[in-house]
This record gives C-alpha cells, sequence and structure tokens, in this order.
C-alpha cells in the first residue's frame, strides 16, 4: 500500500495537484478503461464491467492552510483550510508551497504569558508562521500570497501496529483505491480521487454528476476518540475493531440497502467492522446521494485519532480490513 | 564543524533534567577534542579542563546547561495511554498532537492526543491540563505495563529545521546553543594567547532550579564564572523585554553580574567590533550565574544570552550567527583581559 508515500505529499482543498499527480503516473500501469481529469481536478477511473453502476470514492485534499499576508517583518499571517482545531498548531512545523519553504507555528513563550492567558487556548487569528526572514523582502522572494501550506510531519509507525502520519484524513482512502484497482470486478466500476472534500464536499458534487452512479461507497478516515479522557459516550470508534460503518452523519443517512450489503459481506467473510457511534461530521456521501436524481450510497471509514492535526493515528489491521470489506462490497455485485 | 552541524549534533541526544547521560556523552567527545582532560562529577556535570600552563594561573568557570525540559510518566491508563508529569516549566499549549518520545526499557515513539473536533467545546477557553493529556504509545495496557514504568522519563521528539537568513529551529537550543557557543570559544581560543586555565563546563539540573551550577561552582571555585544561557527573542507578539535574532549576545547588567567585568566586556565587544545587545535586569536572572553568584565565598559573574524566539517549545528559533559571535566574544575577552582586572 501507498500510505507513507501519500501522505508525504501536499494537497490542501484547491491545491491537490502533488497527490493528483502521483495518482495519475500509478494509474498508468493498472487495467483501466478510462482516465477523466474534470475542471475541479477530481480523477475518475472507469473499468467497464456489466452489472450494475457502482462509484467508489475517497478524498485527495487534506487541511492546512493559505497563507494571506506577509508582515512588515517578514512573517507570515495565514487561514486555515478545512477544520483546524488552534490547539494542535502552537510549537509545529510546516511546509509552504511547491517549493516546500519550512516554517515554524511559535508563539509568545511561556514565561512572558501573563496570568490568564498562560491557561487561555491560542487564536488562530494571533498565531504567525516564522520562515526565519529577516524582512519583508526576503519574505516575499520565498513565499507568494495564496501559497498553500501543509503540516511537516513524518510518516511513523510504531507501537502495536500504528500509523501516525498527516493527512491519513484520507490518503488512507486513496491508498485503499489504488489497491481495488489492482483487481477485476464484474460491476461497472467508477473510482473516483475527489478534490475539496475539507471545504463543503465540493469535488465529489460534478464527479458524482459525471458518473450517475447506481450505488455509492466513500472510502473516509475518521473520527477516533477510544482514549483517555474520552468518557464511553464520546468513543465514536475505535482502534483495531475494524472498518466503521456508517449509519448517518451529519451529511447523510445512509441507503439501507448499501449499508446492509456491508454488513452482510463482511460477515460472510468474516470481516471485522464496527458502527459509526455519532452522527457528527459529513463526507462526500452526502454530495453524491443528492447527485442526479438521488444515489444509494454508503460510507465505511478508518478510526483516526487526533484526525486533522499534525499527529494523525490509525491502525494497519483497520486499513487491511477496510480494504477487504470494500472488494468484498464490489464483488458482491454481479 | 560548521554552526548548524554542530547545533543539530548538540540538539539530537536527550537530556532531561536529572536524566543527561546521553547528551552528556556527546558534549564529553566534544569536549575532550579541545581540553586536556574531561570528566563528569557525581551529579554528572562535565568539566572540560583547558590549562594555559602559567603557575598561579586565574580559574575561569565557562557554562552553559546541557538538561532539557520534558515530563515523566505518572501513570498508566487501562487503554494503555500514559499520564505525565512536568519537568520545568511546559507550555501546556504546546501538547496537543505533539510527537514524544518515552525513554522506557526502549525509546518508544508517542504522540499526545487531541480532541477531535466533536468533544471540542468552541465556549471554553483554558488550555487543558495535564490530566487530559493522554500519550498515545500505541499499545495496550498490557502491552505498556511490560515496556513503560512509572517514573519513564518523556522528552518531546523534534527535528532540526534551518529557516531562512541562517536561523534555525529545534527541540532545545535552551541550552545546547550555549554548550555550541562554549566549544566554538574553545575553538577560537586555540589560536589566541590566554593567561587563565580554562574550564569549559556543561551543567545539569538548570530547569528545575539551578541545581547542577550550585555543586559545581562550589566544587570548582573559580575566580571568574562566565554563563552563557538563552534570552527571549523578538517576536510579533511579544516585543518588550525581549532581543531581535542576529543582532549580537545580549549581556546583562544588573545585580546578578559582575559590573567591573561586564563593562570591560562591552569595550572589548565595542573595539572588537561584536554586535551585541544590553539587557538590564534589576534581580534574579534565572540562569546559573545566579546561583553561581553566591557559592564559596562569591564568584564574579558575567551573563551572555543568546536571543532565542519561542522558549520551551519544540521549535526554538535561533541565529547561528548569535551563537558564533558569543564563542568569539568570550575567547576575545578571555584573551585581552589580565588576571588582576578580575577584582573589585
Amino acid at each position: 500500500m501507498l500510505l507513507k508515500e501519500l501522505t508525504a505529499l501536499a494537497g490542501v482543498s484547491g491545491c491537490e495537484d502533488e497527490v493528483r499527480d502521483f495518482i495519475l503516473e500509478k494509474i498508468k500501469d493498472l487495467k483501466t478503461d478510462e482516465v477523466i481529469c474534470d475542471s475541479m481536478g477530481n480523477i475518475i477511473v472507469h473499468k467497464k464491467g456489466k452489472g450494475p453502476k457502482v462509484m467508489v470514492a475517497a478524498h485527495m485534499d487534506e487541511v492546512g492552510f493559505l497563507i494571506s499576508q506577509i508582515t512588515n517583518e517578514g512573517y507570515l499571517k495565514f487561514k486555515t483550510v478545512g477544520g483546524i482545531d488552534s490547539a494542535v498548531l502552537v510549537s509545529k512545523r510546516v511546509l509552504i508551497g511547491k517549493d516546500k519553504i519550512p516554517g515554524v507555528l511559535g508563539m509568545k513563550a511561556v514565561h512572558l504569558q501573563q496570568g490568564q492567558a498562560r491557561n487561555n487556548k491560542a487564536n488562530i487569528k494571533d498565531l504567525y508562521i516564522d520562515i526565519g526572514a529577516k524582512s519583508k523582502e526576503e519574505a516575499e522572494g520565498k513565499v507568494k500570497l495564496g501559497d498553500f501550506a501543509v503540516f511537516d510531519s513524518d510518516y511513523v509507525e510504531f507501537g502495536h501496529g500504528k500509523i501516525k502520519a498527516k493527512a491519513l484524513d484520507d490518503r488512507v482512502g486513496c491508498a485503499i483505491l489504488l489497491e481495488i484497482l489492482k483487481e477485476d470486478y464484474d460491476c461497472d466500476l467508477y473510482v473516483a480521487f475527489t478534490t475539496q472534500e475539507e471545504v463543503g464536499t465540493r469535488g465529489a458534487i460534478i464527479a458524482a454528476n459525471r458518473v450517475n452512479a447506481d450505488f455509492a461507497l466513500v472510502i473516509e478516515g475518521t473520527t477516533c476518540s477510544d482514549i483517555h479522557p474520552a468518557k464511553e459516550h464520546q468513543k465514536v470508534s475505535f482502534h483495531d475493531r475494524g472498518p466503521v460503518i456508517t449509519i448517518m452523519d451529519g451529511s447523510a443517512i445512509m441507503d439501507k440497502e448499501v449499508v446492509g450489503r456491508l454488513m452482510d459481506v463482511a460477515k460472510r467473510q468474516d470481516i471485522k467492522y464496527q458502527l459509526k457511534r455519532t452522527t457528527a461530521g459529513g463526507t462526500d456521501a452526502g454530495s453524491i446521494q443528492r447527485s442526479n436524481g438521488g444515489v444509494k450510497v454508503g460510507v465505511i471509514a478508518v478510526p483516526c485519532r487526533y484526525i486533522h492535526s499534525p499527529s494523525s493515528v490509525a491502525s494497519k489491521f483497520d486499513i487491511s480490513e477496510c480494504l477487504r470489506l470494500a472488494r468484498a462490497f464490489l464483488k458482491s455485485f454481479n | 564543524m560548521d554552526t548548524n552541524a554542530l547545533l543539530e549534533k548538540l540538539n539530537e541526544p536527550y537530556g532531561l533534567s536529572g536524566y543527561e547521560e546521553e547528551i552528556q556523552k556527546v558534549v564529553e567527545s566534544l569536549f575532550s577534542e579541545y581540553c586536556a582532560g574531561v570528566s563528569t562529577d557525581k551529579l554528572g556535570n562535565v568539566i572540560g579542563f583547558i590549562p594555559c600552563g602559567k603557575e598561579g594561573a586565574k580559574k575561569v568557570m565557562i557554562e552553559a546547561h546541557m538538561d532539557e525540559i520534558g515530563m515523566v510518566v505518572a501513570k498508566i491508563n487501562d487503554d494503555g495511554t500514559l499520564l505525565a508529569s512536568p519537568i520545568g516549566g511546559i507550555d501546556l499549549k504546546i501538547l496537543p498532537a505533539a510527537e514524544v518520545i518515552v525513554h522506557g526499557k526502549e525509546k518508544l515513539y508517542g504522540v499526545v492526543g487531541a480532541k477531535p473536533p466533536h468533544l471540542i467545546d468552541k465556549n471554553k477557553s483554558e488550555a487543558r491540563s495535564m490530566d487530559d493529556l493522554a500519550i498515545d504509545i500505541g499499545f495496550s495496557k498490557q502491552e505498556a505495563e511490560k515496556l513503560v514504568n512509572v517514573g519513564d522519563r518523556i522528552t518531546f521528539k523534534s527535528g532540526y529545521t534551518k529557516l531562512l537568513s541562517n536561523n534555525a529551529a529545534s527541540r532545545c537550543h535552551d541550552d545546547r546553543a550555549g554548550i555550541a557557543s562554549l566549544i566554538l570559544a574553545a575553538e577560537y581560543l586555540k589560536r589566541l594567547k590566554c593567561d587563565f586555565d580554562i574550564y569549559l563546563c556543561a551543567t545539569v539540573q538548570e530547569e528545575v532550579g539551578l541545581r547542577g551550577a550550585k555543586t559545581l561552582a562550589y566544587k570548582l571555585n573559580p575566580d571568574l564564572a562566565i554563563s552563557v544561557d538563552v534570552c527571549h527573542g523578538t517576536t510579533p507578539d511579544a516585543s518588550d523585554g525581549t532581543f531581535p535574532l542576529g543582532k549580537g549576545p545580549v549581556i546583562t547588567i544588573g545585580p546578578n553580574t559582575h559590573r567591573k567585568l561586564t563593562n570591560k566586556l562591552i569595550d572589548i565587544a565595542k573595539a572588537e567590533k561584536i554586535d551585541f545587545q544590553i539587557d538590564v535586569d534589576g534581580g534574579n536572572t534565572g540562569t546559573n550565574a545566579w546561583a553561581i553568584q553566591v557559592a564559596r565565598e562569591g564568584i564574579p559573574c558575567i551573563l551572555i544570552s543568546i536571543p532565542l524566539r519561542y522558549m520551551h517549545t519544540t521549535v526554538e528559533t535561533l541565529n547561528t550567527q548569535d551563537v558564533e559571535k558569543t564563542g568569539k566574544l568570550i575567547s576575545l575577552f578571555l584573551n585581552k583581559i589580565e588576571g588582576e582586572d578580575i577584582c573589585f
């Protein structure tokens, strides 16, 4: 699986080029009938089959930053792209633009914070990126307004089969789609690598309109809060219990036939799965469901601890079970 | 070795206060290139001796601390995650999603937990307490218990990042940058006349109360001590009482430092055209100089600081030329002053 390579790429929503180029390169060697790149940068891969038209989708984009101002002292102000909590930003590293200019997100030292400020959470609008420039001119020579920035975070394997990386949401889905494309299926398969999920599941709207599928399965990285200090009712998914099957979330109430089929094939093939225990969050399934005259959708997801942070953590077992479930689902159509 | 390479080498080894063994070994080997002898005392301070060969030469202690802030394991939770207690002044704001190394039976990688969006209370602005921050080492409780004990130390993991204009960010420039400046001073002194016996010292346990310097100053009983530490660098959110990067070392004037020798240092910096800045401190400088000054019957102290942005984070940022200028200033000072300058 190409997760290490995929998580190393920069793909802030609207700037998915690195991820798209990588995926297009990998697809070249695979057996496909048609590869389309559309106006928003979605990749749609068609593998023809006689069965129903099935779309599987994962998004290429990740949360990150856009440089919005270069200060007179040569620091960079930024806008966040997608949901980033300011709590994960202080004392972290970023890489800016195509040239990957290194920068750090610092903050006034704790010694200099007065009274309540020590306990306050950082405000995103007060934060800035330090690239070490000694002047505005020097910074302008390296960075332009509108340049994207991503977390600078290595892929690390640790503990009992754990992976830490940035952008596991949703490169884990992209990695699974690339594995899916290695095999043949009876259904008329459309594999979509979508853009701009993190800013409102936007790429999926036009990808779904183009495909006009009978069924769609979205493969995601999802919230996981299975450890201290989350209380029992706050634990929405768990590591090492297999992929999460969503019944409903903020974007869609999943199709009963698709959910039933997922559970059915999982049971028959002895694939471990769990049900998502919250209705919060949203995925491309919302956009796909309401495309054309309506599409029967489902979501399966890999639980990611510390999602949308520079250090998200997933379990290899969940990833491989998620791939098994996706394949079994697609092979169930004949 | 160029300054970035030296700083990177000094930033790599871990050395939580009280557990400085790893950095100690690296410092011993670096010091040995310049010293007639290198020894380590009972608390773990590393002392390199550079004799001038003259009988009755006065003793000068040049020191920087090699310990760093971090945490210790306080509890292994039922879910296999760890709770920790701080060692030294940690800003809780840097912890969510921070990468750490747990020094258990082996070095274990870990991530400090960060709340997922559905658990974030947007109306609550408080940073969380250490009790709410679980360190995820990716093991079950059973597995974790085989590898980790309560009391095991935890350090921040982070690489070395070169920035523009000779700036660089790292985990513990505080105070490995000071150690680097000591080594650079020793390098410059090789080519300069010096009438003092020099003790190059890397001290322990500064972050928990200037402890290593206290016993070492007592033991060495030098005629003069030069402490090198870091001071707050100027950033957009911290201008008062901070010092811009790249404008040279900061010399402290105040009750903690010996006024006559400090004036001499300033004169030499001016004469030699070495950039410097002045910090006026009305009392406790919070550095080892505070402990050294009152050791034995009293030791004249000089304090030189390297401006550092984001102190006590994993992205402590400095200018490498400030480190070089600090080393050069120390060496020229020791070259220019006479034994009789050290008096009241």
